[in-house]
């Protein structure tokens, strides 16, 4: 064999080793052999959080895998998963002496409600799933979260901190939670934009509720009401005509 | 191109003279293939142009809103915008063409759509027009093809921005903080606090630079205040002495460790007074009760500032001091209560004030916090008396890692550009940068590794490790990718600039007392100082001096439900009437008259019609306590005794317009009319407070 029939493979070879040498895609993560395995995946914590799109929810969601006897269960590999754009710092793991595994959790670029999964194997090799939800807030809902945090936490949340200590068991009408879907998803963007600007008596309810239409701007008050609408728990779905869907 | 079939009889030159016959032995036939190659290379532009990306999806957009209720309107929006689109905005060098294919950002109706490039934009404060596209996502605004304005390529360094750096872009034109954007605010804020640009220089595009906002301790007399053994275990992990340290960890190795603690103790010069031995009456008041120490620990309100590690693992407390979980493992006893005795002698500049605590207090909180202590930390701590050589190789690593640009160090220069300047660290060139194998070649990967594993780029980098959780490290990310070339050569008028640092000193005795009290470390005045506590900027139009006066002397809490308190400074009845005179007559709006309204004897009747419209038009006592007995409302100031303490003249303005009074207030504006106002700021003038319900 002459050298010059050799010539077209020396170019594929030579051009493939430039083009390995030039990747700019990382290697897949090593993932690690599992040493036991559980019948159950239970959510530690780390749930229902909200974060700003894109970015790392403030705590890391911690997932608990359990034995059929509901006992902590060591070294199960443990993956998750979810929509496009969510990324997981570990993406999978073995769960440590107590079971758990705990991974940092960045949503991703749009906003709304995420659903995440944690998955593992049983003995028997079949898939134990957990789904974990988490919600997003885009630029508008973000500022909305923090207004909430200034001007209404302390009333609407009945929850209290080191921080805030929340006023809502000393009002003698209770104000609603904005998670509280049931009852505020009835209400239209006109009805709280109403009640937001006006306070209660706008709409025959308690003047408790002061009116922030001379305090905050009507692109404050659409952020607050669509972060309202984003955290409603059940969901929120804008009334109006339904379109078909692909 | 040389015909593939040959025929062994056949020559290829023999071939070729036959085709060149069959194509073009006759006129007419030459110039029939002629005709047909050229209408052939004519065709290639418009397939090229039909079948490119763009058209392919403009077509998915089409049957996309086509299936939609509002199709009509957003057909008629599309029509007058198919082909290649383009916002051009010369002042910006922006010349982005994503609309081209991203139809459907400015449709809301569009909100439901998650398949790109469809879907609608989320509502931001700019529109589409202004800022184009590239400014905040970056990427190769020109390009037509997916791949091109969206990775890097050969020609193009800039690929998009990740979504969770996105803010940092709104970073490059505001430069103040913006509600919408915490954490770029966190980035940046974190830069200071963590001290960055100690080392690293950052030029701000105003021509400034950026300053550090902690106040590392200087090393000067560092011997007076601890031992060479903490100074060992601390370099070799300060997290472990205490978890919120933001002094990074230098990987030092034993030896290092050795001769660095060496060097600091022999380099040390004492200060007269840090070393006085304790009176023997001392050691008597030691034996107290820790209950005692812990009381006034609690009534100085030192967790406003420090934090203490519970035994749960939770850090409670501010953050403004040092944390002070085993500080007894720290500080020497006479250092201690030189310290607490007056700080400002050991560092001029401390954000603690200083105490006038007796000398009992003293031996009570000096033996209350020298018990906070942790066996383990020090127990596996044992070093020889140093050696010269020791000493001078201590001194030679302290020069190496650049311990001087943050702490002084007796005879050793603060180094200038200690590490590289970061002014344009966003748009630094991808060839200059040095990638770890298997990561991503993009600034944005490269800044966020660079932090969260310094060492990873080399174990000789001088750079220490930081203890930075995932959404630190994103944010001080994101602070840095705000620093990019645009940032810089943007003009002026199309920035927004950030407020300029107050540099206020208030004068005489007063001021000098307020440096001494260290007020500014929370409370802010004409837009210096901290935020922990209420704005005093207007504080002498605001409350009565007979009230400012007792709240000095003994500071309570006005608020039912608030765990930060101001500390009682045991003030002396001469620092306390100067302070109040001072704040009396200099902290005074310019908005209204203070002694405008009288502060008692309003007539009974618009007493009664102000108590009426407190429960009942406006509520108030949804957030404020009047009666005690029946109110409850946590979240404002408690007013039974507001007739004591605010001016009446205040109350007014306050209600006509609160944040007019303290823009930050969440109290709301009730756009209340003058009468309103004047019976309301008569009835709780009439709320004087008794005995009775100032003890509760």
């Amino acid at each position: 064999m002459s050298l010059k029939n050799q010539w077209p493979t020396l170019i594929v070879v030579s051009f493939t080793l430039v083009a390995a040498g030039c990747s700019r895609t990382a290697t897949p993560a090593f993932a690690p052999k599992p040493t036991g395995f559980g019948a159950a995946l239970v959510e530690s914590s780390g749930g229902k959080q909200s974060g700003a799109t894109g970015m790392v929810l403030a705590q890391p969601v911690v997932v608990q895998v359990n034995d059929e006897q509901g006992r902590a269960v060591t070294g199960a590999l443990v993956d998750f998963g979810g929509p496009a754009g969510v990324s997981f710092d570990p993406p999978s793991g073995l769960a440590d002496s107590s079971g758990q595994l705990s991974t940092n959790v960045a949503l991703g670029g749009m906003a709304g409600r995420y659903q995440l999964t944690a998955r593992t194997l049983s003995k028997a090799q079949k898939p134990v799933e957990l789904k974990i939800e988490e919600i997003a807030l885009g630029y508008q809902q973000e500022l909305g979260f923090q207004l909430d945090n200034k001007y209404c936490a302390r009333c609407h949340n009945p929850e209290s901190t080191p921080e805030r200590v929340s006023n809502y068991d000393n009002l003698e009408v209770k104000p609603h939670p904005f998670t509280e879907g049931d009852t505020l998803n009835k209400m239209s963007d006109a009805e709280l934009t109403a009640i937001i600007s006006h306070g209660g008596p706008a709409l025959s309810k308690s003047a408790l509720m002061p009116p922030y239409g001379y305090t905050l701007s009507k692109t404050e008050i659409e952020a607050l009401i669509a972060y309202i609408r984003l955290i409603s728990d059940p969901p929120y779905h804008a009334s109006g005509i339904v379109y078909a869907q692909k | 191109m040389q015909p593939s079939s040959q025929s062994p009889p056949q020559s290829p030159k023999n071939s070729l003279v036959s085709w060149w016959h069959t194509l073009f032995g006759h006129p007419v036939r030459a110039f029939g293939v002629v005709s047909l190659l050229l209408l052939i290379f004519l065709a290639i532009a418009p397939a090229k142009n039909h079948f490119s990306e763009w058209r392919h999806y403009q077509k998915q957009y089409l049957s996309l809103i086509g299936a939609r209720g509002d199709a009509v309107t957003l057909q008629r929006h599309f029509n007058g915008h198919s082909g290649i689109q383009q916002i051009w905005l010369p002042e910006f060098g922006v010349v982005d063409r994503c609309t081209t294919c991203h139809a459907g950002l400015k449709e809301a109706s569009l909100s439901d759509v998650s398949i790109q490039p469809f879907r609608r934009h989320p509502v931001i404060p700019h529109t589409l027009d202004q800022f184009g596209c590239v400014m905040c996502h970056r990427g190769q605004g020109p390009a037509t093809t997916v791949e091109e304005a969206h990775s890097s390529t050969l020609a193009w360094e800039q690929p998009i921005l990740p979504a969770r750096y996105v803010q940092s872009s709104c970073g490059q034109c505001h430069r103040a903080p913006l509600t919408g954007t915490p954490q770029l605010n966190l980035g940046r804020n974190l830069l200071a606090r963590y001290g960055c640009v100690h080392c690293h220089t950052i030029k701000l595009p105003d021509g400034t630079a950026m300053k550090p906002t902690d106040d590392p301790p200087s090393l000067e007399h560092v011997a007076d205040k601890t031992t060479r053994e903490w100074i060992y275990a601390w370099l070799k992990d300060p997290q472990a002495y205490a978890v919120t340290a933001t002094m990074p960890n230098f990987k030092l190795s034993d030896v290092d460790a050795r001769d660095v603690s060496a060097f600091l103790i022999a380099n040390s010069t004492p200060i007269a007074g840090d070393t006085a031995p304790a009176s023997p009456a001392d050691k008597d008041q030691r034996a107290l009760d820790p209950a005692a120490g812990a009381s006034l620990y609690g009534e100085s309100f030192c967790a406003s500032c420090h934090a203490v590690q519970n035994a749960a693992g939770n850090v409670v407390g501010g953050d403004i001091g040092p944390e002070l979980t085993r500080v007894g493992n720290k500080v020497k006893p006479e250092w201690l209560r030189a310290w607490l005795r007056n700080p400002r002698v050991y560092d001029p500049g401390t954000a603690m004030p200083h105490f006038r605590f007796n000398e009992p207090q003293l031996a009570l909180l000096t033996a209350y916090l020298g018990n906070k202590t942790d066996s383990d930390l020090l127990a596996n701590v044992h070093l020889d008396p140093a050696t010269p050589e020791q000493i001078a190789h201590g001194k030679h690593l302290v020069t190496e890692y650049g311990c001087a640009a943050c702490h002084e160090v007796n005879g050793i220069k603060k180094p200038d550009n200690f590490a590289p300047e970061l002014t344009r660290i966003g748009s630094k060139p991808l060839t200059q940068i040095i990638f770890l194998p298997g990561m991503t070649h993009a600034i944005p990967d490269y800044v966020a590794a660079k932090i969260r594993q310094p060492r990873s780029f080399g174990s000789a980098l001088k750079m220490p490790q930081f203890t930075l959780n995932p959404a630190q490290i994103d944010a001080l990310t994101t602070a840095l990718l705000a620093l990019t070339d645009r940032a810089h050569d943007l003009p002026m008028a199309l920035t927004v600039a950030a407020k300029p640092a107050s540099s206020y000193e208030p004068a005489g005795k007063a001021g000098q007392l307020m440096a001494d009290l260290a007020c500014f470390s929370c409370h802010s005045i004409n837009g210096r100082g901290g935020d922990l506590a209420p704005d005093l900027t207007w504080e002498g139009s605001s409350v009565q001096r007979q009230w400012l006066l007792a709240f000095l002397k003994n500071p309570g809490t006005l608020r039912p439900a608030l765990i930060r308190r101001m500390p009682k400074f045991n003030l002396s009845d001469s620092d306390a009437a100067e302070l109040t005179d001072y704040m009396m007559t200099v902290y005074q709006t310019p908005a209204f008259e203070r002694d405008s309204m009288p502060l008692s004897s309003y007539p009974s009747a618009q007493v009664e019609q102000g108590r009426q419209l407190f429960y009942s038009k406006y509520a108030c006592q949804s957030c404020h306590i009047v009666d005690s007995k029946v109110d409850k409302g946590y979240v404002g100031p408690a007013l039974t005794q507001v007739g004591s303490r605010l001016n009446a003249a205040w109350i007014y303005y306050w209600l006509k317009n609160p944040q007019a009074m303290r823009p930050v207030t969440i109290e709301p504006n009730r756009n209340m009319n003058d009468e309103d106002a004047r019976a309301l700021t008569a009835f709780l003038m009439t709320q004087k407070g008794s005995k009775q319900e100032t003890g509760k």
